[in-house]
C-alpha cells in the first residue's frame, strides 16, 4: 500500500477512535508533544500504557476472585489505572473505572465484578486498536527510512 | 531512575536549563512528564518512589525543582514534600504535587507545608510551560 493510503488508513482509524470514545483531548496532547527529536513519543507511551494495564488487570482479577474482598487494595489498583488512563487520553477506560471506584466505595462485590468486566472490555478493545495504529504508524516510518537511504 | 539534558536555545545565548526531578510510581506518568519538561528544554531525572527521590537528592544537589505525584505507595507526595522541607540542604528546592484529584484540603495542605504549585492531573504542556518560566525568574 502507497504511504499516502496508509497515512490515510492511520488518521481515518484516529479519527474514529475519538469519535467513539476511545480516546480524548489528551490524546492529542501526546501527539502534539511527539516531535523529530523523539519520533516514538506516542508508540512509547502507548507500550508502557498497555503493559500498566495488563498487570493492574491481572492484580484486579485475583483480588476479586477472594473470597473476602479487600475493597481498598482494589481501589488502589482502579485509581492506578484511573490515572494513567487519564494520563494518555483512554477516555472509556478512564470512565469504566469510575464506575468501578463507586462500587468499590459502596464494598458491592457484584457490582465490582461487572465494572471489571466492562474495564476488560474496554481496554482490550482499545488495545486492539493501538496495535492496528502502532502498525500502520512502523510501516509508514518504514517505508520514509528506505526513501532516505 | 532516567536523566537527559536539554539544548542550548538559539541566538547564540544559553536560556537557564532547569533540571527537575519528576517523582511518580507510574510509568506512563513519568514518560509523559519527561517529555512534557524536556520539550521545554529542561534537564529531567525520573525516579518511581519517594524513597528514591531522597536517595537522589543526597547524591545529587544540583536539582531545582521537584515534581511529584500525591498518592505514591510507601512515601505519598506530602511526605515527601514535608522531608525536602525539614531539610536544611533541600528546604529551598521548589516542590510542585500533581494529582488526579481536586480535593481542596489536600491542595491547602500541600500548600501550607510549602509546596510552590498544585497540579491537576493529567498535566498539560501550559502548566509546565508556566510553572517553568516562574522557577527561572
Amino acid at each position: 500500500m502507497a504511504p499516502t493510503a496508509l497515512q490515510e488508513k492511520l488518521n481515518g482509524l484516529v479519527n474514529s477512535m475519538f469519535a467513539e470514545g476511545l480516546l480524548d483531548e489528551q490524546f492529542q496532547q501526546l501527539q502534539m508533544l511527539q516531535d523529530g527529536s523523539n519520533p516514538g513519543f506516542v508508540a512509547e507511551v502507548v507500550t508502557l500504557f498497555c503493559e500498566d494495564s495488563e498487570r493492574i488487570l491481572a492484580e484486579l482479577t485475583k483480588l476479586m476472585d477472594q473470597a473476602v474482598v479487600d475493597y481498598s487494595k482494589v481501589d488502589a489498583y482502579v485509581h492506578q489505572l484511573k490515572g494513567s488512563s487519564s494520563s494518555v487520553g483512554a477516555q472509556n477506560v478512564k470512565l469504566a473505572c469510575i464506575q468501578f471506584r463507586q462500587f468499590c466505595e459502596d464494598n458491592n462485590k457484584e457490582g465490582c465484578m461487572r465494572a471489571l468486566n466492562v474495564v476488560k472490555h474496554e481496554y482490550y478493545h482499545l488495545r486492539s486498536k493501538f496495535e492496528t495504529m502502532l502498525h500502520l504508524e512502523n510501516r509508514i516510518q518504514a517505508y520514509e527510512t528506505k526513501q532516505q537511504s | 531512575m532516567s536523566s537527559s539534558r536539554g539544548d542550548l536555545g538559539a541566538g547564540g545565548e544559553a536560556e537557564r536549563e532547569l533540571h527537575v526531578l519528576a517523582v511518580d510510581d507510574s510509568s506512563v506518568d513519568r514518560a509523559v512528564i519527561a517529555k512534557l519538561l524536556r520539550s521545554s528544554k529542561h534537564r529531567v531525572t525520573t525516579v518511581d518512589s519517594g524513597k528514591r527521590a531522597l536517595e537522589l537528592l543526597g547524591l545529587e544537589p544540583n536539582v531545582n525543582m521537584i515534581i511529584t505525584d500525591y498518592w505514591m505507595p510507601e512515601m505519598t507526595g506530602y511526605e515527601l514534600l514535608k522531608k525536602v522541607k525539614e531539610s536544611s540542604t533541600l528546604k529551598e528546592i521548589p516542590v510542585v504535587i500533581m494529582s488526579s484529584e481536586n480535593v481542596a484540603n489536600r491542595i491547602n495542605r500541600c500548600l501550607e507545608e510549602g509546596a510552590e504549585d498544585f497540579l491537576l492531573k493529567p498535566v498539560r504542556p501550559s502548566d509546565v510551560s508556566r510553572l517553568c518560566s516562574r522557577m527561572m525568574r
